[in-house]
């Protein structure tokens, strides 16, 4: 590996003073003047029924009340993948909390009590609650209309159906292996809804001034995309592109959340109803829970053919996602995790039938890990059985089928290089695999588990980044990407890789968040690929200004173009040691010849990446034929727990997670990585999950309620371990990490379960509640 | 009807009208512009919101306003007299916050901690902070900025 100066160092976060200080500004705390909005929203009573009609009289004559809005207004239907939502709801409502109409007025509470005060008529039709009722011969269909929705090639809906998308994958002859196969073993796993609950809730603000342009401030990890929603759904108002501007101050988390576009848009197009005045709408606690995107609940139906030397050779595969109300972001969750449910395994026959479902329940969408976590649960629990009932230790068995740099794909690629079995082989030696622990107090059970994971970025094939690089008089620079930071560290990490090329310390560098008429465009900071293609894309505006400061010194200085290289803020040239020119003597104001003319200039660098290697297109029957991830990010976890026999409360004294990220580009930001994923991904399988009622009303919709981590419930002790097999196409060799640290956790846990107790739990999550009482029913004593 | 309050708001002394329903995070926000205490659940679970009230940390959302008349209110904003606290200065090096979002409350949370205890052991950090949640870390790499500074 090449000698690095600021790249692969744990250099503290630039964006690290203005968050101690509490100076960061996020979108609530942007003042915006007298005349400002509020507005409420009207939501659904019921998860399914006719809206008859709407009526507004009371609202709109309440004091303070500037406008009341419905869907009659916006009759456009948009989404980011498949257009199958409203604005406002049209004349049917699909979950409990959906947006009917809003209120704007001039105080929140105004805006609140008249929102009360609008009266909806509606009709019942039957709710439907579950994956199972959805797929019935005569389920009741949430979408009629399914079959006219606009949605992106690689999607396959079916009409007259639930199924709004059904990816199948079908390498070799899973059918025929079965049968060549020396045991078949088949359970069925199941995984609840979660939240992302980062701590801030979402918010919009939107201004449609007298000249007719909107801008719109938000809580976002899309700023772009949500420009081009905004537009495109808008676009009847006669709005383009270049009226539409979206700014995204620093975001209070992200975790998939604030991906794509929900709530936002209320905000974009309420504020074209009240012309000149900016309008604010900012969900609750209890809205953030029900009415942004949800993890989507999973059944997973797997079956594995094995032979007794402990080989795996064929999968079948079946996922049931229960993607709610509206798929527009969710389908392309089932479809990612369709591609990869087999897990980082080789594989030689493969049926995988993932299923995206309408139900009821709010809207599926984007959540770390996406979908990964989810699959992983089952795959996971089902091959550490698998391996304790044909006699053969987990770890050798996960060792023995772990797939390896060259191996052929579900979609027929090659898998990229990567650390596995390194990852394997250091969680194993990290957890003392294999020495059975004892606790001294003969009410708790000790266990270990593990889990491998893997996940690909899941994004369009032409997903972009760019990136625009300043200088300023003293060589210090301004670089404008639209990737978010969203806590994961882009804008440090951006700025040690800009740094490495122009060798300028990255103090000297500011990062800025985006404006989308300043930043250049980014598709999203989604899926775990902007340190890898905004990555690039700021490499190469370094790369773009660094050449164009050579062709200056060469023009200007008549200097040998060839020998010269940047060093501590200067030009340099191998071939004249005694050659230093600062940077800052002609960054900006050029370099002035002996006739007093200048030559040079603002030096300003462009920086662009698209995978052009990706192609989503391929057999709707098989998946065979495209290259649809551009590449997958492998590791190993294992835990260690102590499960009190009585309770069945849990205690972790010890977890360890190995990630191959291609190169370390800011270790201490990896290990922050692993922590936070870590904890998120233990939190689903020990304290949260999503419940509902028997109406499909979610019950709860606030921390009381919906109990995430807090300082007292971590692991005693957390062991990082980083490794380093470079992404050939990644700046400095670099993979995305950041969603990967939170999907082992929950299979990893219930391993360890099986191990300290004996008892296999098949469904998440693993409350204490729920291994006593299965610890009651399994007699365990 | 309004009520005229006075009060001590890092170290300045405050007057203004507030009705007798307005809560203190609000007043500090929209009528002080007092940002740093955010608005996370308001209702007292999540500690986004955290002040300093004669001394002890409070949710300024579970706070009436007219409840401070006469106190002495102290968010992030009035511990940085002379620039970065120790505390904070530790938290920086160690990379602790990643969004970035819960870092007034929990700065507030550890300083009062550090206030009655130099040197206080994990478990007395962890349950200090336990009010304030953060969904990025995982918690350890802020305590471990605590920790540090007691070394």
């Amino acid at each position: 590996m090449e000698e690095s100066k600021y790249v692969g160092k744990s250099v503290v976060r630039i964006d690290g003073k203005v968050k101690v200080s509490g100076a960061a500004k996020f979108i609530e705390d942007i003042d915006f003047g007298a005349d400002l909005l509020y507005a409420a929203v009207v939501e659904s009573k019921y998860a399914h029924a006719i809206i008859n009609s709407i009526d507004t009289s009371k609202a709109e004559k309440y004091p303070g009340v500037v406008k009341v809005v419905t869907g009659k207004e916006f009759p456009y239907r948009f989404g980011l993948y498949m257009h199958d939502r409203y604005i406002f709801a049209q004349d049917r409502v699909r979950f409990v909390g959906e947006q009917i109409a809003a209120v704007i007025a001039r105080t929140p509470a105004a805006a609140k009590k008249a929102a009360e005060l609008v009266k909806v008529n509606y009709t019942e039709l039957p709710n439907v609650l579950n994956v199972e009722d959805a797929l019935k011969k005569d389920a009741f269909l949430l979408h009629p209309e399914l079959g006219n929705y606009q949605h992106v090639p690689w999607f396959f809906p079916k009409p007259e159906t639930n199924i709004s998308h059904l990816r199948k994958v079908r390498k070799g002859d899973a059918d025929k292996a079965f049968k060549e196969a020396d045991f078949v073993f088949e359970d069925t796993y199941t995984v609840p809804r979660y939240a992302h609950c980062a701590i801030e809730v979402h918010g919009a603000i939107g201004l449609y001034d007298n000249s007719e342009r909107l801008t719109v401030w938000t809580a976002s990890q899309s700023p772009y995309t949500q420009r081009h929603l905004f537009a495109e759904a808008l676009a009847p108002l006669g709005l383009t592109h270049k009226d539409v501007r979206v700014i995204t101050p620093f975001v209070g988390g992200g975790f998939g959340g604030k991906a794509g576009v929900s709530m936002e848009i209320i905000g974009a197009a309420l504020a074209t109803t009240v012309k000149g005045r900016p309008v604010k709408v900012l969900w609750s606690r209890a809205q953030e829970f029900y009415n942004t995107y949800q993890r989507q609940g999973l059944t997973c139906r797997i079956k594995v053919g094995v032979n007794k030397d402990g080989t795996m050779i064929a999968m079948d595969n079946s996922l049931y996602w229960d993607a709610g109300a509206y798929v527009e972001y969710g389908a392309n969750v089932v479809n990612a995790a369709g591609l990869s449910a087999s897990g980082p395994y080789n594989i030689p026959n493969v049926k995988i039938d993932s299923y995206c479902v309408y139900t009821n329940l709010p809207p599926g969408g984007p959540y770390r890990g996406f979908g990964y976590s989810e699959f992983l649960f089952g795959l996971e629990s089902h091959i550490n059985e698998i391996a304790k009932k044909i006699n053969i230790d987990p770890v050798d068995f996960r060792r023995k089928n772990a797939i390896r740099e060259g191996d052929i794909l579900n979609y027929g690629g090659k898998m990229n290089p990567n650390g596995l079995i390194e990852a394997i082989d250091k969680v194993a030696e990290a957890i003392e695999w294999g020495k059975k622990e004892y606790s001294d107090d003969p009410n708790k059970s000790i266990g270990k588990g593990i889990a491998l994971f893997w996940k690909a970025p899941a994004m369009p094939p032409n997903a972009s980044s760019s990136a625009f690089l300043k200088f300023n008089e003293d060589a210090s620079l301004n670089i404008m990407i639209s990737g978010m930071e969203i806590g994961q560290g882009l804008l440090t990490v951006m700025a040690q890789i800009a740094a490495e090329v122009l060798s300028i310390a990255p103090e000297k560098i500011r990062v800025e968040t985006p404006d989308t008429d300043r930043n250049p465009y980014e598709w999203q900071t989604v899926a775990s690929h902007v340190t890898w293609g905004c990555g690039r894309a700021v490499e190469r505006a370094a790369i773009d200004a660094r050449e164009q400061i050579f062709d200056l010194i060469e023009r200007a200085l008549g200097k040998d173009r060839s020998s010269l290289y940047l060093e501590d803020e200067c030009v340099k040239s191998k071939k004249e040691p005694d050659f230093s020119l600062p940077l800052k003597d002609f960054i900006i104001d050029g370099i002035m010849k002996e006739d007093g003319t200048y030559r040079g200039g603002p030096i300003i660098g462009r920086g662009m990446f698209m995978p052009e290697f990706s192609s989503a297109l391929s057999d709707p029957e098989t998946s065979q034929g495209g290259k649809p991830n551009v590449h997958y990010t492998v590791g190993a976890s294992a835990v260690k727990i102590e499960v009190d026999k009585q309770t069945g409360k849990m205690r972790i004294p010890k977890a360890v997670l190995a990630i191959d990220v291609g190169r370390a580009l800011n270790p201490n930001l990896i290990k922050g990585q692993i922590t936070g994923g870590l904890l998120q991904g233990i939190a689903t399988v020990l304290y949260e999950d999503m419940r509902f009622s028997d109406k499909g009303k979610l019950l709860n919709a606030s921390f009381s309620d919906y109990k995430i981590p807090t300082a007292l419930d971590i692991p005693d002790e957390i062991v990082s371990i980083i490794i380093e097999t470079p992404q050939p196409d990644g700046p400095s060799g670099a993979r995305g990490m950041g969603e990967h640290t939170m999907i082992p956790a929950a299979p990893m846990i219930a391993n360890a379960v099986e191990d300290a107790l004996g008892i296999r739990i098949k469904s998440m999550p693993l409350t204490a509640e729920k291994i006593a009482l299965a610890m009651i029913k399994e007699n365990v004593k | 009807m309004n009520k005229e309050i006075n009060f001590v708001l890092n170290g300045e002394k405050v007057n203004l009208e507030v009705a007798p329903g307005e809560i203190l995070l609000e007043v500090l926000r929209e009528k002080l512009g007092v940002k740093s205490p955010k608005c996370g659940c308001n209702k007292g679970d999540c500690g986004t919101c955290t002040v300093i009230l004669n001394g002890k940390t409070v949710r300024s959302c579970l706070v009436l306003a007219i409840e401070v008349d006469n106190q002495e209110v102290v968010t992030l904003e009035g511990l940085m007299q002379s620039g970065l606290t120790p505390l904070q200065e530790s938290f920086l090096k160690n990379n602790s916050f990643q969004c970035g979002f819960c870092a007034p409350g929990i700065i507030l949370s550890a300083t009062e901690l550090l206030g009655k205890n130099s040197k206080p052991e994990k478990r007395e950090i962890q349950e200090a902070i336990a009010g304030n949640l953060c969904r990025c870390s995982g918690y350890s790499p802020i305590i471990d900025a605590i920790i540090d500074i007691t070394n």
